[in-house]
């Protein structure tokens, strides 16, 4: 009986020690800001390249939220993030138009690119890409979106839209999910798929690269700052420290260098203080 | 197939080559799951008792919500912690989003349900004449109650490890208040999810095969304990 007690006690006692010294205090007392920004800069590690650099420079530490270019322009629209590094041009400019948001500077840019089974069964390789998207409405052949309101979801509804195309079932399908996950998904339907480089560099396995370089495929990042217009709690001084570090000399040669060595060519091309590209 | 070896290949390696941030993300693991579990047992033992051992009005009811509490999703649960916490929230000015502690609270709304659940459950299973027994016996209430809590043990210790393997093994709500931080809020579910995002599909089953051995090594400990004296 008492030795029950003692074991049941001892139990208690053993999760109690376990769970002490939990982090509750955290390192919410130091400087740090919301940066809320899209997967293809997280899934491509170019952010766990910059923030250090940027936290050791300027002593802002960083919780970097990554989440589609929609729901980060969100975040910044409601104030629950201090700065955002997004792609979605036409959404971004009707966020910045609203008048919450701070500046908006060019950061860097890649390019999306059309990808397919290497059979090709729409004839896809090599045509301008307006023509390329007529061709799979026209063949029916599977092509699998992000659906998710991302920056790259909102190009290739632009996409569509130009071609003047209506996608839809059965051939037109929606994963919801992020890059990596959809890219996997269109390799296992032996579907078509647009994509930023970046993440189509960094996980090549099983869609062939198919049509590339049309200006109509020009994938541009920008910064922008969030002000207190959006929320009492929203730090401009923070939003401002990142905006102008990350289109500053150290962060753009960083961005340059990023995935030379890994890839045999940069994942993104430093912008910042060049003209806004044309395209879309 | 060969994926799932190179997991094991990369777990192993994570492991005994003493990779600092694997170390740190499963002691972060450990630190939230134990503290959110700790909570709910606070919370819901009391509670799962007087379901079982009083009567009071709404008593049943009471007792169907824990039991559907049980199934609560863990990423409507995580919405609705990081909109509390949301700056614009009620509770905004705490600072809390994206912190461990959020992870925690979270966790603990998860596990809470399943712990006065089953320690209900399992007093109820105790002959209900027990505590009249032991008071004519002229043990005091208290003292008849923690006599109450010793012959059950065993099924108290386990409604505690069922809430530890809901909220270790959970992802959505770690991944919505957490945020997925590096060095800050990365446990080893969400490093799973990230890292198979990124197609290191290797690297999130050794993250897997990780959360499997800490799992294991905590019921390991409670079940030893929970037996030794049986």
């Amino acid at each position: 009986m008492r030795a029950q007690l003692r074991a049941g006690v001892a139990a208690v006692v053993l999760l109690a020690l376990a769970a002490c010294g939990s982090p509750a205090a955290g390192p919410s007392a130091e400087r740090s800001l919301i940066l809320a920004t899209t997967t293809s800069t997280q899934d491509s590690g170019l952010l766990d390249d910059l923030l250090p650099a940027f936290t050791a420079e300027t002593g802002w530490a960083v919780k970097p939220v990554a989440v589609g270019s929609g729901q980060a322009i969100e975040m910044g629209r409601r104030g629950e993030a201090d700065v955002l590094l997004v792609h979605s041009p036409a959404a971004e400019e009707e966020y910045v138009a609203e008048g919450t948001a701070g500046r908006r500077l060019l950061v860097m840019h890649n390019d999306f690119v059309l990808l397919g089974p290497d059979a090709d069964p729409a004839g896809l390789r090599g045509v301008p890409v307006d023509e390329a998207m007529r061709r799979i409405a026209a063949a029916g052949t599977v092509f699998v979106s992000r659906g998710d309101d991302s920056g790259t979801h909102a190009r290739e509804k632009s996409l569509w839209e130009k071609a003047g195309v209506t996608p839809g079932a059965p051939w037109y399908q929606e994963t919801g999910q992020g890059m990596g996950a959809t890219l996997r998904v269109a390799a296992e339907k032996a579907g078509y798929t647009l994509s930023d480089r970046a993440t189509y560099l960094s996980q090549p396995d099983g869609l062939a690269l198919l049509v590339e370089g049309d200006p109509g495929l020009l994938n541009v990042y920008h910064v922008i700052e969030v002000t207190k217009r959006a929320g009492e709690r929203v730090q401009p001084e923070a939003a401002a420290a990142f905006a102008d570090w990350i289109t500053g000399p150290d962060a753009q040669r960083r961005i340059g260098e990023f995935g030379r060595e890994e890839y045999g060519q940069p994942l993104f091309v430093p912008d910042a203080g060049k003209p806004e590209p044309t395209g879309d | 197939m060969d994926v799932l070896l190179d997991g094991l290949a990369q777990a192993l390696s994570l492991l005994f080559s003493g990779d600092a941030e694997t170390w740190a993300i499963t002691l972060l693991t450990l630190r939230v799951s134990l503290g959110a579990t700790l909570i709910a047992a606070l919370l819901g033992v009391p509670l799962g008792a007087a379901i079982a051992l009083c009567s009071f009005p709404g008593r049943r009811l009471l007792l169907a919500g824990a039991n559907t509490g049980m199934g609560l999703p863990p990423v409507v649960v995580g919405l609705v912690v990081t909109v509390v916490l949301w700056r614009s929230g009620p509770l905004g000015g705490l600072g809390l989003l994206y912190t461990p502690t959020a992870m925690v609270v979270a966790q603990a709304v998860i596990a809470t349900p399943v712990v006065v659940a089953l320690v209900a459950a399992a007093l109820q299973q105790v002959d209900p004449d027990f505590l009249v027994q032991m008071q004519g016996l002229g043990a005091t209430r208290a003292r008849a109650l923690l006599a109450l809590a010793a012959e059950a043990r065993l099924p108290l210790l386990a409604a505690a490890m069922a809430a530890f393997g809901a909220v270790v093994s959970e992802v959505g709500a770690a991944q919505m208040v957490g945020g997925n931080i590096a060095g800050q809020t990365r446990v080893l579910t969400t490093a799973a999810v990230l890292a198979t995002s990124r197609g290191e599909f290797g690297l999130a089953i050794a993250f897997g095969l990780v959360l499997l051995l800490l799992a294991f090594a905590v019921n390991l400990v409670v079940t030893l304990a929970g037996q030794a004296v049986r």
